[in-house]
């Protein structure tokens, strides 16, 4: 087994299950511990100018990759005109400086701080320090290796697919340089922490918010009380009395 | 009519002494835990005054409640699409200056200290970072008008307000204040609920109390601004919200809620009340002059036979329609209407209901003296005919209590006057004249009702005061589950630490 195996095959694999079986487990069963873990309260000034920006730039800038993916040709089609190349790459290029300063801010305001310091776990700069590298080794591939638009159908979106689709070709990304490799093992890497870090907090996006009632009122035991109870548990000992009332809505449960 | 149940609430600001026992009680019970330092689920703050969070009043600012907008009922915070696109940072919420930096003292240093020429002091250190703290706030830091030209002449409330009486009230000789106890209203249209994007905040169908389901909080922190009462609060160090509890794991073994519990004024009364939730959507709705009313519209006759067999219908049992009509609120609020929830224009529809307090005349100062005109016995008559001139200036209990309209606030300070003056010469002179009969039924309320008023505010026992529903927890196990199998499945299964995630 070679470098490029266990780097761009295996790892994903690891990555992807970790990813999947751990975020599952850790949703279920310690629902608790998974939050934004906002800090918002100890200091807003300096959040603000690194989280709103970080947090657009790296969205918009997911949604470009997540589009390459789905939407090869498109992209193709889209580049064939140089004027509208230059255009996606140099939003792209622009994103990722935007969004490298939030990231730069929320990095500073990390570390500089005392009360955010003060909740502050290894993991929190960990996550912080990989997202630098994600970013960094993208803009360095944006204006060395150009035009990253224009490749990235023809390499990254079969090797990607290979992966999704259980059949890996690892080698198509075998002769990258070694500023674009590192980008792509630092995604597999992001995904792998993912479930074990404050970055599960992506999959609690809470769009249900959209349409759900403004208001939540939820009866405790309503719906069990309104089933028939079994006679066979008589909850008074003494009396037919309460029994006989537990057959109606209500009844000895006033308080329901 | 879709009756439910609500345990709800009076607070009888007359007799608040301004302990803070029970900010203590609750404190003890509930928030002296890592993140929670700062949190007063129950506080007492200072009128006129800023309040705790400092401010929070200011909903310009705050964002907190409901507003009308175009005719319909919107939270003031957000939008829901905007709610979304706010996560990132929430421009209204409020930091933990607003609050204040929790400390404790560096007691050890008066035993380490090297030996020197000075006597060692416990330095206040931060709770949070562990470092020396210059302190410039912290809990009840206006207590008794302290600081006042900064706090209590920015308190909100003043709107429309004379300033020749905001001024008179900072003469030194003039002055005057009451306590304001405050805990989580309990809302009957909450703005927490309706702000949380993952729905983790939701209300008891059974009793009306208002929980975060602190597995499905995922720290957005939009509740935070949301409530108007600031009343949800962020814990830094698990990163997820917590507020009053009303104590339910008190409430369902059949004892008050310990800040209830412990109020050595003897001013908190709870007890269940029915109300219509159909008519929770236009009474929100209705127009700011009407708020009041609505809400006590939607506040239906425990006594009536209908409102007993919708209830009935519901799933009611007998025994909370019972505590409902025993229910001291039930009294206050409906059948003397002498409790007001605070600040009705947040459109939450609060459920914990103020008594306003009576507040002395105001005294001219002639040469130093203090001089009434009045032979002291003549005063609450010269205050029952003349409220203006009562010290705590009416406008501003209105601004507090009835969303600015001082008629609201007028017929109950008349009857308060009503049961002072008629039991004070009751027992002073032995007897009645015909004056103080007169006065009495200006007041609209009678010797019968005085008498009622005066045992329930004055002399009543602690099974008056709370009228705990029975909740049945006896029964828990049988509703959810059969009895036989759950004694076998118990202790299976694993409860998680309440600890900050990575
Ligand atoms: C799509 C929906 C997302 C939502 C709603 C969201 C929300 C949040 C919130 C509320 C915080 C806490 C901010 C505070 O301290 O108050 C946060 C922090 C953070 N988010 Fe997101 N986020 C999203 C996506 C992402 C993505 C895609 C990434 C990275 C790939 C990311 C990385 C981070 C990081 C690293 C922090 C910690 C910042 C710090 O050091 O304080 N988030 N996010
Ligand atoms: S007072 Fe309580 S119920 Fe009302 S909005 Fe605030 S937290 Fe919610
Ligand atoms: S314990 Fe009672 S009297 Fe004392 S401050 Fe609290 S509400 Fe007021």
């Amino acid at each position: 087994m070679n470098w490029n195996i266990l780097l761009f095959q295996v790892f994903p694999y690891v990555a992807l299950a970790l990813l999947i079986i751990v975020s599952f487990q850790r949703m279920r069963g310690k629902p608790f511990s998974v939050s934004s873990l906002s800090s918002q309260l100890l200091e807003r000034k300096l959040l603000y100018f690194g989280s709103v920006p970080f947090h657009w730039g790296v969205l918009f800038i997911l949604l470009g990759h997540l589009l390459a993916l789905l939407l090869p040709q498109g992209l193709l089609l889209w580049n064939a005109v140089p004027m509208r190349l230059f255009v996606l790459e140099i939003t792209g290029l622009a994103l990722a400086l935007w969004t490298l300063g939030g990231l730069l801010v929320l990095l500073y305001r990390r570390l500089s701080n005392r009360r955010i310091l003060a909740v502050t776990r290894p993991t929190d700069v960990i996550v912080l320090l990989l997202l630098l590298v994600s970013i960094l080794t993208g803009i360095l591939t944006a204006v060395m290796y150009r035009y990253g638009s224009f490749w990235f159908p023809s390499v990254f979106t079969p090797y990607l697919w290979s992966i999704f689709t259980l059949r890996p070709r690892p080698e198509l990304v075998a002769d990258l340089p070694f500023w674009i490799q590192l980008h792509v093992f630092n995604f597999w890497l992001l995904l792998a922490v993912f479930p074990f870090t404050r970055l599960i907090h992506i999959i609690t996006v809470p769009l249900g918010y959209l349409w759900r009632p403004w208001q939540l009122v939820i009866w405790v035991r309503k719906h069990r009380r309104l089933q028939p109870i079994p006679p066979a548990a008589p909850p008074y000992p003494t009396s037919a009395k309460p029994q006989a009332a537990l057959q109606d809505k209500g009844g000895a449960y006033g308080s329901d | 009519m879709n009756v439910r149940a609500h345990v709800s609430m009076t607070f009888h600001l007359d007799k608040c002494i301004g302990c803070h026992t029970c900010s203590v009680a609750c404190k003890n019970l509930w928030t002296d835990r890592k993140g929670t330092e700062y949190m007063w689920w129950n506080n007492v703050e200072t009128r006129p005054g800023t309040g705790y969070p400092t401010g929070w009043e200011d909903q310009e600012r705050f964002k907190g409640g409901w507003e009308k907008k175009n005719g319909q009922l919107e939270l003031r915070l957000h939008s829901r699409a905007r709610g979304l696109t706010n996560l990132f940072y929430n421009p209204a919420l409020p930091e933990l200056d607003d609050y204040y930096e929790p400390f404790t003292f560096d007691y050890q240093h008066l035993f380490s200290a090297p030996e020197g020429d000075d006597q060692p002091v416990a330095r206040p250190v931060s709770m949070i970072t562990g470092e020396p703290l210059n302190l410039e706030a912290g809990p009840n830091w206006d207590d008794d008008l302290g600081g006042s030209n900064l706090y209590a002449q920015n308190d909100p409330n003043w709107a429309g307000v004379a300033p020749e009486i905001q001024a008179q009230m900072a003469e030194i000789e003039r002055v005057a204040f009451n306590y304001m106890p405050r805990i989580c209203n309990h809302c009957l249209n909450p703005a927490c609920v309706a702000a949380c994007p993952s729905g983790a905040i939701y209300k008891r169908a059974e009793d009306g109390v208002v929980l975060v389901n602190e597995n499905k909080c995922k720290g957005w922190r939009m509740c935070v601004a949301a409530c108007p009462y600031k009343k949800v609060y962020y814990n830094w160090a698990t990163g997820k919200s917590e507020k009053c509890i009303l104590c339910f794991p008190r409430l369902e073994t059949g004892q008050a809620p310990a800040c209830f519990h412990s109020c050595v004024g003897r001013i908190r009364y709870l007890g269940a009340i029915l109300y219509d939730a159909d008519r929770i959507a236009t009474a929100a709705n209705a127009e700011t002059q009407e708020l009041v009313q609505a809400q006590l519209d939607a506040i239906l006759d425990p006594f009536d036979p209908q409102v007993i067999a919708a209830a009935r219908a519901n799933g009611l049992g007998e025994d909370w329609i019972k505590a409902a009509q025993a229910s001291p609120v039930y009294k206050f609020v409906k059948v003397w209407k002498l409790a007001l929830p605070l600040h009705p224009e947040y459109r939450t529809m609060a459920m914990l209901f103020y008594i306003p307090p009576l507040s002395p005349i105001v005294s001219s100062i002639e040469e130093g003296l203090v001089r009434l005109e009045l032979p002291p016995e003549k005063v609450d008559f010269e205050l029952f005919n003349h409220l203006e001139k009562a010290r705590l200036p009416l406008e501003y209990l209105a601004n507090l209590f009835a969303a600015g309209n001082v008629e609201v606030i007028k017929p109950i300070l008349r009857k308060l006057l009503a049961v002072r003056i008629y039991k004070r010469r009751q027992s002073v002179e032995g007897s009645i004249d015909p004056a103080t009969l007169k006065i009495v039924e200006a007041a609209g309320t009678t010797p019968e009702e005085i008498e009622a008023i005066y045992q329930l505010t004055t002399k009543p026992t602690l099974q008056e005061r709370f009228v705990v529903p029975p909740y049945h927890r006896e029964m828990a196990t049988e509703v959810w589950n059969d009895p036989l199998a759950h004694k076998g499945e118990t202790g299976v299964g694993f409860i998680e630490l309440p600890v900050r995630g990575d």
